[in-house]
């Protein structure tokens, strides 16, 4: 059963970047072994954080995007925990919300379409529909 | 079309109306508050947004057509935070009920990786 992720976590500011890529890879090769995947690796950057969190006024935010199972999440997080110096991380699942966003997606074309088609009917109007609607 | 006339001109008679409204509420935010002196400037900018949308009554996700309200949009979600930190109730804001049942739990989910605080402003 494969679901789809959100990691998002933050370093300590003064962590180098070599070794955020370390425990990036290191991650990964967690997820690759129990049967999961790595789908993106985003770096939003340093950023201020809205509280201190261990004395840190600021921190460096790292976003995955991870698939695979709840057993995967759980060691995931275990290795982020005992990860010194990860100081904040939070994982969120986010396939049944993109499984919700793709069908009103598919609702609202379907109707697009379905007043394209009738505005086809008069010839000259179908161009005029899609302006409107966008 | 009609409609779109119809709240372009209703707001005029409304804004003295609702003005005063937005007296009580900053009224009310004091008193809730309470902590040292309030950083004005930018924050009354947003409070003044906030009033805009009130003032029309609609729900913001709505008339953008925002789906996904993600807990990574810390600027939006900024938006419906009052400075103490607490999430503005829907009567202020003008968010339609299951927009405002996923914004609350984004900003819930923000405050948790410090993009928003729990309490008080981000200093």
């Amino acid at each position: 059963m494969n679901r789809t992720y959100e990691l998002m976590f933050i370093v300590r500011p003064d962590m180098p970047e070599e070794e955020q890529e370390k425990l990036i890879s290191t991650l990964e090769s967690a997820m690759t072994s129990s049967g999961g995947a790595m789908k993106k690796v985003e770096r939003m950057g340093k950023r201020r954080l809205a509280y201190t969190v261990r004395r840190f006024y600021e921190g460096v935010y790292i976003l995955l995007t991870v698939e695979g199972s709840g057993g995967l999440v759980h060691e995931l997080e275990r290795r982020l925990r005992v990860t010194e110096p990860v100081i904040k991380f939070l994982t969120v699942r986010v396939d049944e919300e993109q499984k919700r966003l793709e069908k009103i997606k598919k609702i609202r074309d379907s109707r697009r379409k379905a007043s394209a088609t009738a505005a086809a009917a008069p010839a000259e109007a179908a161009v005029e529909a899609p302006a409107t609607t966008a | 079309m009609a409609d779109e006339i119809k709240t372009e001109a209703a707001p005029a008679p409304e804004r003295t109306e609702r003005s005063g409204g937005g007296e009580r509420s900053g009224g009310g935010e004091r008193g809730g508050g309470g902590r040292g002196p309030r950083p004005g400037g930018s924050g009354g900018g947003r409070e003044g947004g906030r009033k805009f949308f009130r003032r029309k009554k609609v729900c913001k996700f709505c008339v953008e057509k925002i789906d996904s309200i993600d807990y990574k949009d810390y600027r939006t979600l900024g938006q419906f935070v009052a400075e103490s930190g607490k999430i503005v109730p829907r009567r202020l804001t003008g968010v339609c009920t299951p927009h405002q049942r996923r914004l609350s739990t984004a900003i819930k989910l923000a405050r948790n990786i410090a993009l928003l605080p729990f309490a008080g402003r981000a200093s």
